[in-house]
Parts: C-alpha cells; structure tokens; sequence
C-alpha cells in the first residue's frame, strides 16, 4: 500500500499578511526573509500518513509538492517526520488549484499510489480545492474534512467533520482524503531526523515535462484590506457593558 | 446567460444558504434555475419556488446520504449551457463544487463575498486580512461557493415552476456508513442572530456551561475557538475562524478569547463584537466595540443575573 501526501510552503499561519497600499500585491511577496512553513493542514496529512506507515497499513509514504526550487525544505520537513522520500515538481510559475491538482494528477499516473492524503485548505489562498480537484480528475472518492481514517479490508473508512456533526463513509480505492485539523497531532521534527531526512531521496520533475496544463485561469486584479472597523470603547463594568448593548448598540 | 444555483437543503427543508446563494446570482444577472438535488429534494422543490430570482426549479432525487460526488454529478447533468454554477454554502456543496469544477476544466472561486459583475468578484484570502478582487476569463463557465453571511437572502415572493431535472447514476465508489448529529437547542451557528463565545478564558466545562445558559437566554447561538475545542471544552461544531465556521450576527460577545488571526478570521463581519478578557493587551480589544477588562467567567456569571 502506497500512500502519497501533497504538500504546500506557505507563509507561516504566525505571520499577518497585508494588502500593498496600492492594491498591487501582498508585502511578502517576493520577501524571501518571511517565515514560510509546511502549510498546517499538510502537517496533519503528513502525520496521519506516517501514521498508516507504523501502524502497518501502508509501507510507503510518498510527499509530494509542486512549486519552487525552495519547496525542497518543505519536503525535508515531510520527511523528517517519516515520508519515505520526495517529489518536487518545479515551477516557478504561479499555480492555481486546478493545475496543481493536473500536475498531482500526472504524479499519480507515474507513482499509483493506493490513497493520496492533502490538507484541507492551504493558508493562504484559502481555496480548499485541490483533494476534491484531484479525486475528480482520477474519478475516485474524495472523504472531506477528515477527521479519521482507517484502512481496513481494502477500502479507506473516513470520518469527515460536517457542520453539525461527523459522517463515516467507506470509499474505494484509490481515495483522496483532506486532513481536518483533528485528524492527527503532528510530531515535532527534531534535529536528528532533520539529519536523517537529508539522506532521503528528492527527486525533482520539471513541471513543463508532465504535458498538463496549469496555467492559471483566474487574475486577481487588486489586493484590498478588509472594510476598517471603528475604534471600539471600553467599559468599566458588566452592568455599563448592558446599558451600553441596550441604549447605544440596541442589540439586546 | 443562465445561472445554475445549487441549493443547501436538509430534510425537505431549504438552508438560508441557498437563499443567500440565489442573491448572489442574481447580482451576476440572471436568469436562475435553482438545481434542488439529493434525498427528498422534491419536498424542497414548493419553498425554494418561491425565492426572488429564481426562474425554475429542477429537482433530482437521489438515495439517502448522498456522497459529494453523487451531488457534483447531478450538477454535471444538469448544467449544459449555463455561465455559471453558484453553490450555497453546505458541507456538501463545498467538496462537491471543486469536483465540478475540474471536470469542467475550470478554475472556481470559492467562498466569494461579493459579486461586482458577472465575471468580477471578490473573496478573502490569508484568514480574511486580504480581500482579493478577481477577473474570471469570459467565455468560461464560472464555477463557484457563495458565502453566506456575505449576502442578504433572497426574499420568498416567487413563484417559479418545479420541474424534475436531469438524473445522474449515483457514484458507487463512496458508501454511507453512520453519522453522528449533534442536535441543538441552541440557534444554527451560521445563521443565528446573535453568538456567544468561549475560549480558553472560560477555563473550563462550567465555564462553558455558563456561556450555554446565557446563550439560552439571549436566544444565543454558542460558539468556541480551536484551543477551547481542542481542549475538549466545546464539541468540533462550536469552532469560530478560519477552518471553522465563519459567522457574521448582529451581537458576537467573545468570552475569554485572545483573538488570534484564526478565530478573527470567523466573526470579523460581526455588527456588534463584544469582547471580554482580563489581559487589556489582547488582541481582541482591536476589533471589539466595547471591551471589558475583566475575568471572562465571573462575567458570564454576572450577565446571566443581570440579564
């Protein structure tokens, strides 16, 4: 059983990210200083697939990632947490969802692996598109928002976070699933396996060579901060803060 | 141009979403044909005849518990010839639409928050700090999720015709197995009028209790923040931001909340955001209206005999 887990470097979730004044950008683009990280959600994807590997339901862990030559560090973080080796597909191109769920596509086609786990979102487009897009694109089930997995007699069982409650589905395989933050706690990534993992094999594919298309459909035309709100009062107590909901806000 | 909504239903019963969904397409242009498909969308088809803008009704019935993909094929079916497929928040619709999308061969948009043309629109990205404005190419399907707290309702002044629509085989490849549905007392997060909500602050379960009983009495919905819930504090459906569930009411009173750009990301379109915390620096008192210095649970306390 071979599992393949995709993942994204991102802007660390710790850093506050703004519009440029002029609506043309963001201030970290093109600022390698900003911390980037392995996006959280692919952490928990990671961990859940290594997790499949130890527990003895899968006997490989394959960490994908499609973007630039500085996603290698991403990978090392995957495999210093257990992914057995990586896959850079090289671009430095802007990507949307959909090319990269084409690309993850085409790494499917070569690799075959019985189950590919992503991370329910990215961080910073926010799009939570790319497992669905890429379970479509292979005509397999996709287990959303999950919350648990578990291999058994051939087929993924998956729990899937809904908005009021959970729904366990079995789906065949090949499955994609999308980590939800309560599928798993990811381990922290130590020194020695930060070493170890700079032993493992990284293969890099030129994403041209794959013949997909993924060249973006959508332009943003302009980055805005969201509306301002106005400078908020503090109050002395709970019986000002009940005047204040009832007389001024006339919200209770 | 024809715009094909896909509704949010439960038991027969439409979801505000969908009526939010329907205002946003209309926004776009128009004509609507609302696409009513799963378990008892035929019982659904009378109510979602009447939304504003809506110009038919196709409705597919499919088994019970339908998987994403089940919904995204009745979508496919049913959607030849339209510019766009708007899809209320659900999530269903949320896992379905991106599916769509790819065997459409289209980039989507999801959550948009407003609608500026029929192929501009807006929506928020990095937890809602930045509004992104974005040009869909024209001659392309434009496929997307609306939000909705981000569009009034349409009204239920209609009187579209129901038809049934277009049928698609059920997809076998994902198999029902059980659900576990927390039923509340309480108002539907998404929708109610007015939240309160925990976090580490309220410390422990009775905090929590407390917050529920204030919450019955303000005719509350009850939310939480991740560490609350990863606490065990608060069950998953409370959760507020970001990877939550994302809530503009008229009240929001924060309870004991930091206000990290996660949970933020949630309820920043509050009208009223009430925040309660005993740290004056958190980062909470940026975005409330009135803040209270003050130890969250003995507020709650104190609310709940003033109230």
């Amino acid at each position: 059983m071979k599992v393949l887990v995709a993942v994204k470097r991102v802007v660390d979730y710790n850093v506050k990210v703004h519009a440029l004044a002029d609506g043309s950008g963001l201030d970290v683009d093109g600022k390698p200083a900003v911390r980037r990280s392995l996006n959280p959600f692919d952490e928990i994807a990671v961990e859940a697939s290594v997790h499949l590997k130890e527990t003895g339901a899968a006997d490989e862990v394959v960490a994908v990632s499609v973007g630039e030559a500085k996603a290698v560090d991403t990978l090392r973080v995957a495999l210093a947490m257990g992914a057995d080796r990586g896959i850079l597909v090289h671009t430095d191109a802007k990507t949307e969802p959909l090319g990269v769920a084409r690309l993850l596509k085409a790494v499917v086609d070569r690799e075959k692996p019985d189950l590919v786990a992503v991370g329910k979102q990215a961080i910073d487009d926010d799009a939570g598109q790319t497992g669905a897009m890429l379970a479509a694109l292979m005509d397999a089930p996709f287990g959303a928002n999950a919350n648990s997995v578990e291999l058994k007699d051939g087929a993924l069982y998956v729990s899937s976070q809904t908005v009021d409650g959970t729904e366990l589905r079995k789906l065949s395989l090949p499955a994609v699933f999308a980590a939800d933050l309560r599928l798993a706690e990811p381990r922290y990534v130590t020194l020695p396996s930060m070493m170890k993992a700079r032993r493992k094999p990284v293969e890099t594919i030129e994403a041209e060579t794959f013949g997909a298309d993924f060249a973006p459909q959508l332009k943003i035309t302009r980055y805005d901060a969201p509306p301002a709100r106005k400078a908020g009062v503090m109050v002395g107590s709970v019986a000002e803060l009940v005047e204040k909901l009832r007389c001024e806000a006339k919200v209770l | 141009m024809t715009i094909l909504v896909v509704a949010d239903f439960e038991e027969g019963s439409l979801k505000a979403s969908t009526a939010s969904a329907v205002a946003a397409a209309s926004l776009a242009g128009g004509p609507v044909t609302l696409l009513v498909a799963g378990h008892g969308a035929e019982g659904a088809g009378p109510e979602a005849s009447k939304l504003h803008g809506v110009e038919r009704v196709l409705a597919v019935e499919t088994p019970e518990h339908p998987s994403p993909e089940t919904i995204a094929a009745q979508v496919l079916a049913n959607c030849g010839g339209c510019s766009h497929i708007f899809f209320a928040m659900s999530f269903l619709n949320r896992a379905a639409m991106p599916r769509v999308a790819a065997k459409l061969g289209v980039s989507p948009l999801s959550e948009v928050s407003a609608v500026l043309g029929p192929h501009t629109f807006r929506r928020a990205i990095y937890a809602g700090g930045v509004i992104t404005t974005v040009q869909c190419p024209e001659g392309a399907v434009v496929v997307a999720t609306v939000r909705t707290t981000s569009f009034e309702p349409a009204a239920a002044d209609g009187a579209a015709a129901v038809a049934p629509g277009a049928a698609a085989p059920a997809f076998e490849g994902s198999v029902f197995v059980t659900s576990d549905v927390k039923k509340s007392d309480r108002p539907e997060l998404l929708t109610a009028k007015r939240v309160v909500a925990g976090g580490q602050g309220l410390e422990d379960a009775a905090g929590f209790q407390a917050l529920d009983r204030l919450a019955a009495k303000l005719g509350a919905a009850v939310g939480a923040t991740r560490v609350a819930v990863d606490a065990g504090l608060a069950p998953n459906e409370w959760q507020v931001g970001q990877t939550g569930k994302i809530v503009a009411p008229d009240l929001y009173m924060a309870f004991g909340i930091s206000g990290a750009l996660q949970h933020l990301a949630g309820m920043m379109g509050s009208k009223v955001i009430v925040a309660v915390n005993k740290d004056p620096e958190a980062p909470i008192f940026e975005v409330c209206d009135y803040g209270l210095v003050a130890d969250a649970k003995e507020s709650v306390a104190e609310l709940l005999k003033a109230l």
